[in-house]
């Protein structure tokens, strides 16, 4: 097999259209760790939570005789949350911040593209979301005994799924909100149907049918749907995974439709 | 050496013209200043030949290269600092720095250009509490890192003292003598005419005027405006007799202000030795690039 390289242009093709990513993902952790409130609310607080439902004592107890406790039936709802807050609400804010303030068009006067910026802030937001999962995870199984998922597999693509489905949602919010004051207001007001949905104040397991129905095309119903069943080492149903990769295709088309740089 | 030509600009926002016909070139090694009142359509201008927007007519080269479709290689050649661009508030100078240099191929010294920008004590001080001008001086660091052969640079010091003013100005003289074609966008009079070696004077979408700042102030035959307090009473008419003098006004507390063009300041004082009076207090108002941008852009009449 021959392949011909047009040598005038190597040289500046050699960079790839990525060039940056890592240079400008590197950054963007390091502002993200420097926002203590920002950091504390997507690393620490949803251990908290469940550190505080844990304690609970009711949440200790079997729903039903030999059946998971309430607890048990939270971890995944919290993991829900943990992306639900970094989707929402963090990227939007970072994102139209930085449209607000004229950062992201800077980033146009450069041979980066501003493309690269916003995907150096999803990879921070999604590494911070990781860690966070992780500790609540961790947390559970030390402090509470809540079984780690038993098919990570499974997990992982419920992980997965969700991430997209909440990501795109965050994305669209982004590109709709004028400032980074509002693109944090439209995901606050947006965090709770969302969560309400996920079960976050009425797991799914004791929703009534037809609230159930309606969470299950949700995006966060689809999600703790699908890391529920893959924390008891089931498969997520198809329904979900087709609800969230649904949410996904409509809110990404929606996002770049919509999105301005300036 | 031609650096950039723009040739019958044209750009639209819905109904309203922003650029109606604007050509110009602007040779190597030149401050070339883009002049004209607010909403005369110079941002657009520039952010054309930037690329940032897509012209709706008109064709523009910077380098040879076409800023649609040439873009990656005009990045890495044109210098930008902008107007109103921020960083995130909690990078430091030195972050900001280190960080844009990974975007260029061959990036210049980041360091020797925070000393010389006069920032190497902010180097680790976040954005957000630098001062106007030091925000504005990182920029204009970060446009040069690249090394550009062209640097665009738009409303550099609004919102700066005057003493950062001046400081910023023998700046952009010093990024010329590197051999940096400069292309300067301001409303400032005493900008233009302090720093440019040429201006496309700009009004309603046009250009006005390309010309350089003493050019611009001869075609609009404004006149010089002589005042003094005489030692004595004057005769009007002698003065107006000279052939110099335009007007003749005598004010109620006895001063006199006169008009005139050419050599009048000379006639005027010659003019008044002969008749033994003494100007105290006299001052001369030369054109300046002031009046030709009011003549030539019809400010004051609208």
């Amino acid at each position: 097999m021959t392949t011909t390289t047009l040598p005038t242009t190597a040289h500046r093709r050699s960079r790839g259209p990525f060039a940056g990513l890592r240079a400008l993902t590197l950054s963007e952790s390091r502002l993200f760790a420097r926002d203590r409130v920002g950091a504390f609310f997507t690393l620490a607080f949803p251990t908290v939570l469940l550190l505080v439902l844990g304690l609970i004592p009711s949440f200790k107890e079997p729903l039903a005789p030999g059946g998971p406790r309430l607890i048990d039936v939270y971890t995944p709802i919290i993991v829900a949350m943990v992306l639900s807050t970094s989707a929402v609400q963090g990227l939007p804010a970072v994102v139209a911040t930085y449209r607000e303030q004229g950062v992201l068009r800077r980033m146009r006067t450069t041979p980066v593209r501003p493309q690269t910026l916003l995907l150096a802030i999803m990879a921070t937001m999604m590494g911070v979301t990781l860690v966070s999962t992780v500790l609540v995870l961790v947390v559970a199984r030390l402090a509470f005994g809540v079984p780690l998922p038993q098919s990570p597999l499974a997990y992982l693509v419920a992980l997965l799924f969700t991430g997209v489905a909440v990501y795109g949602l965050g994305l669209l919010v982004a590109a709709v909100a004028p400032s980074g004051r509002a693109g944090n207001a439209i995901g606050t007001v947006l965090f709770f149907p969302l969560m309400f949905f996920g079960g976050l104040w009425l797991p799914r397991d004791v929703m009534p049918e037809l609230l159930r129905g309606i969470s299950d095309f949700t995006p966060l119903g689809a999600g703790a749907g699908a890391l529920q069943a893959a924390a008891w080492g089931e498969w997520p149903q198809l329904l979900h995974l087709a609800v969230l990769a649904g949410w996904a295709v409509l809110t990404a088309a929606l996002a770049t439709r919509f999105f301005r740089w300036e | 050496m031609t650096v950039i030509e723009v040739n019958g600009l044209q750009k639209r926002y819905g109904e309203h013209v922003a650029v109606a016909d604007v050509s110009f070139e602007v040779q190597e090694g030149e401050i070339f200043g883009v002049l004209g009142p607010n909403g005369a359509g110079k941002t657009t201008t520039v952010e054309c030949v930037e690329g940032l927007r897509v012209p709706d007519g008109g064709t523009i080269r910077v380098l040879g290269l076409d800023p649609q479709r040439d873009v990656v290689a005009l990045r890495q050649v044109l210098g930008v600092q902008l107007q109103d661009s921020k960083l995130p508030e909690r990078m430091t100078v030195a972050e900001a720095v280190s960080l844009y240099s990974t975007f260029y191929d061959d990036p210049a010294d980041g360091d020797a250009l925070v000393d010389r920008l006069n920032l190497a004590r902010q180097r680790d001080t976040r954005f957000g509490n630098l001062s106007g001008g030091q925000q504005q001086r990182l920029a204009i660091v970060l446009a040069l890192l690249g090394r550009p052969r062209v640097a665009v640079l738009d409303e550099l010091t609004t919102g700066l003292d005057p003493q950062s003013r001046r400081h910023t100005w023998e700046l952009v003289e010093q990024i010329r003598d590197d051999g940096v074609t400069v292309v300067l966008v301001t409303h400032f009079m005493e900008e233009a005419e302090r720093l440019c070696d040429r201006i496309a004077l700009i009004d309603a979408g046009r250009v006005v005027a390309v010309d350089t700042p003493s050019g611009l102030v001869e075609r609009t035959r404004a006149p010089q405006v002589i005042r003094f307090r005489p030692s004595g009473p004057v005769d009007e008419d002698m003065l107006r007799a000279l052939p110099e003098v335009g007007s003749v006004v005598t004010h109620r507390d006895g001063r006199v202000e006169v008009t005139g063009t050419g050599d009048v300041l000379a006639t005027v004082t010659t003019a008044l030795a002969h008749e033994r009076i003494i100007a105290a207090e006299l001052r001369v108002t030369q054109p300046r690039l002031d009046d030709a941008f009011v003549a030539l852009t019809g400010e004051g009449t609208r």
